[in-house]
């Protein structure tokens, strides 16, 4: 068990929670994103509902994505080492979310631009691939952070990037896929109307069971883990049981219609797995599978508390006023997405 | 070739790549602000064409911004690690302050704006174009505030203890002078840019006769706004010098390829052969210029390379603290040939505009279209002038670019990141540049005021 000696009340321990509360919106809100992306080719039969899909996303999409360049700036004003082991030592696997996100952004942009089915063809292609990729290498690079990866003793990453593709983090990384799947298809559920909705929710229902068990194993396989090094870390074991318990009820909600209550399931489950894995991370930032003794934690890899005292006033001051005016967003497009709304169809 | 050549390679195009379309995107959506505040106001059709017209436009260009604005923050750690560990306590807080303060505030209101018309009033829906056009200011702002800290560091001590950069003082940061000059002059070149462009386009469509209504409205507002801006650049480059001269004279003395300390130091207009002093060839100087601009005095000092690699070996040890002299004197002198070009330009246009000839005067709007290339060379050569003359510093005095890259990258993996982005960026270049083309050709389509689609994509 490691030890936590300073207790919870201090500023290392604010942005280790504040970078997981800057994750799980990028998982919560991207997450359905990456999950409408990825059905584009399964649940638009044609144009015009590609077209709906892409619309229920386009006003916040962009928003969304902001979530994870500001969890990138945190990690490098908060803990500094955290962003310069990760980020290096995960090179070619960001390089990839990198040119699938950069595929991703613009293809939405892009795709109306010119009218042509082949043209749009092509867009379809880098919204799935650029959604996909991300959804499975995000989930793939926490598995590896949590199940620990080669650091020496100089905070530098000494592996290669296929010792992040263990079964472990595979494992992180198909769950990853498969909750935001579903978690877009209960999205697409909520924001279309039927036929379009149908088949959503069908497809909704079809991914919850496997879900479950992928959620189930990822979450099976963390809690074993932790018990072999002998560290729980601070999940109480009804955190990742309510996870799982979200993502169970999914498919019931869904057949009886409680469109809003489904989603709030798949939001919470997701919401609970990233909460396990920063509660059980806690108090490391990222684990040495060489030895525990060069694992970065909050304390070897932060900044001064002079900066994180700076850090937090900026954040007390502009987080409520995002989450304000992001709120106000999905109010003022709360209404479903038609086959008639499109023009010319 | 190693891996932090590479690396430098990398950064340089990315970053070269992504500020073609940032100031364009700052200029544009603050043109677009004003042609919908037109709109509002008067309610006249003209604007709100104009407003769609520029508007889409401007969506073109900023998406491919976004999406290579990610690649420029997560570079800092792929392939600056050690900088960031060594720099990490002050310099990663504009970033995600950044981020926080401006980049929620521009995603999340031009979202609203493009699906927005018509959904919500039409005051609140220009109050959405203007905080993205504030957002983007605030952005340029912090992301300046952290290189202004590389160019000239304040606020901070070295903990011996940990050998890194440690923050003593944020209201330092937020005060400093290299940051209070770089951003206006920042500021106003980007508002230039975006005005050459709405004059270039328009004027291709003046000389066509085509929408002669709206591109007469778009030309007279860019020739304002063009003018106003390049000026103020040109000013604000004028202090901007003054401040370069004294924090970082190294950079000044390779600007003039000025080797020994002169007094009434004279300025190169223009030089013919190596700028090396062994070999002179020809040089038109304009006498007594170099010190004015420098110092603001006719006979003031100014510091050769010699002197002040001289003083720097004394003070950091050996090595050669010397940028290269010949993209310094280049990149300088097209920087503000290109904006004095810019100047003229827009001067020209008010007095035609004065004349109430602007939308005759053929020879004038036949050079306008070639002219949207100006502000690019400027605002590109100015960042290669002032990030290249700071070499071989990553953080000016503190820590040296060769000792700043990744321990764990190597030149191969670099090498493959650096072939994946330059293909995909220039893909991107080839799309957006053709798509812009193609609807600024096109030029603005009828806009029903009641009826704008609710979806956009």
């Amino acid at each position: 068990m490691i030890a936590v000696e300073e207790g919870y009340m201090n500023l290392n321990t604010l942005w280790f929670a504040l970078i997981g509360v800057l994750w799980t919106g990028f998982f919560l809100l991207e997450g359905f994103d990456f999950g409408v992306g990825i059905l584009l080719p399964f649940l638009g039969k044609d144009d015009t509902d590609r077209r709906v899909m892409i619309n229920t996303i386009g006003p916040v999409w962009d928003g969304n994505e902001v979530w994870l360049i500001v969890a990138g700036g945190a990690m490098f004003a908060a803990f500094p080492n955290w962003y310069a082991t990760m980020f290096s030592g995960f090179y070619l696997a960001l390089f990839l979310i990198l040119i699938a996100l950069i595929g991703r952004g613009i293809s939405f942009e892009f795709r109306a631009k010119q009218d042509s089915d082949s043209w749009r063809r092509w867009w379809d292609r880098a919204t799935f691939w650029g959604s996909l990729l991300p959804a499975l290498l995000f989930g793939v690079a926490w598995g590896n952070i949590l199940r620990g990866v080669p650091i020496d003793t100089q905070q530098e990453f000494a592996g290669t990037f296929f010792d992040l593709l263990n079964p472990y983090s595979l494992l992180a990384g198909l769950t990853s896929v498969a909750l935001f799947t579903l978690h877009g298809a209960v999205f697409l559920t909520l924001k279309t109307a039927d036929p379009l909705r149908v088949r959503a929710r069908r497809a909704a229902i079809r991914l919850a069971l496997p879900t479950t068990a992928l959620v189930f194993g990822f979450l099976a396989w963390t809690y074993w883990n932790a018990e072999q090094m002998d560290n729980k870390g601070l999940v109480p074991g009804f955190v990742p049981i309510a996870a799982i318990a979200a993502v169970a009820v999914v498919a019931w909600l869904l057949r009886e219609e409680l469109e809003g209550w489904a989603f709030l399931a798949t939001a919470l489950s997701i919401v609970l797995i990233t909460a396990t894995i920063f509660l059980n991370l806690y108090p490391r930032v990222m684990v040495s599978s060489i030895r525990p003794a060069n694992d970065l934690t909050i304390w070897n890899a932060s900044s001064t508390g002079k900066t994180l005292g700076v850090m937090t006033i900026v954040a007390l001051f502009f987080v409520p006023i995002v989450l304000g005016y992001q709120g106000w967003t999905y109010h003022v497009f709360r209404r479903r997405i038609r086959r008639e709304d499109i023009p010319g169809s | 070739m190693d891996a932090i050549d590479l690396s430098r390679m990398q950064f340089a195009i990315t970053i070269i790549f992504h500020f073609f379309l940032v100031p364009l995107s700052i200029g544009l959506v603050f043109l677009v602000a004003v042609f919908q505040t037109a709109w509002v106001r008067t309610g006249k059709i003209v604007y709100l064409r104009a407003t769609r017209f520029w508007g889409k436009i401007f969506l073109i260009n900023f998406a491919v911004g976004v999406v290579t604005g990610i690649v420029q923050e997560f570079q800092f750690g792929m392939n600056w690690s050690t900088y960031s560990r060594f720099v990490g306590d002050i310099f990663g807080a504009p970033l995600a302050i950044e981020g926080l303060a401006a980049f929620f505030l521009e995603s999340t209101f031009l979202g609203l704006w493009i699906f927005g018309w018509n959904r919500l009033s039409p005051r609140l829906h220009l109050a959405c174009i203007w905080t993205v056009a504030v957002g983007t200011m605030i952005s340029a702002f912090w992301i300046l505030l952290a290189n202004a800290w590389m160019q000239h560091p304040v606020g901070y001590t070295i903990n011996e203890a940990s050998g890194r950069a440690e923050l003593s003082s944020f209201v330092a940061l937020m005060t400093n002078s290299t940051l209070w000059i770089h951003f206006p002059h920042t500021i106003l070149a980007a508002l230039a840019t975006g005005a050459m462009f709405v004059l270039g386009v328009s004027a291709w469509h003046l000389m066509r006769k085509n929408e002669v209504e709206v591109f007469s409205k778009s030309a007279k507002t860019a020739i304002i706004v063009g003018l106003i801006s390049s000026v103020g650049v040109a000013f604000t480059g004028h202090i901007q010098a003054q401040v370069m001269t004294e924090q970082q004279p190294m950079k000044m003395a390779a600007a003039e390829a000025l080797y020994s300390t002169q007094e009434g130091a004279e300025f190169s207009l223009f030089a013919i052969g190596k700028l090396n002093n062994e070999e002179p060839g020809l040089n038109i100087t304009v006498p007594h210029l170099l010190s004015v601009l420098a110092t603001n005095s006719w006979n003031g000092q100014v510091q050769g390379i010699d002197d002040i690699q001289a003083q720097y070996e004394q003070r950091y040890g050996p090595g050669s603290y010397v940028p290269v002299v010949w993209v310094q004197y280049w990149s300088f002198r097209l920087m503000i040939g290109a904006g004095f070009a810019m100047m003229a330009l827009t001067a020209w246009g008010l007095w035609k505009m004065r004349k109430g000839t602007l939308e005759t005067a053929h020879r004038y709007l036949f050079l306008l279209p070639f002219a949207i290339a100006l502000p690019q060379l400027s605002n590109t050569f100015g960042w290669i002038f002032t990030e290249t003359g700071r070499q071989p510093w990553i953080v000016f005095g503190l820590q040296l670019t060769r000792d700043a890259g990744s321990p764990v990258l190597s030149a191969f993996m670099v090498g493959l990141t650096v072939v994946g982005f330059t293909i995909v960026y220039s893909a991107l270049m080839g799309v957006a540049a053709w798509l812009m083309t193609r609807y600024a050709k096109a030029g603005p389509p009828e806009v029903d005021p009641d009826s704008i689609p609710t979806t956009v994509y």
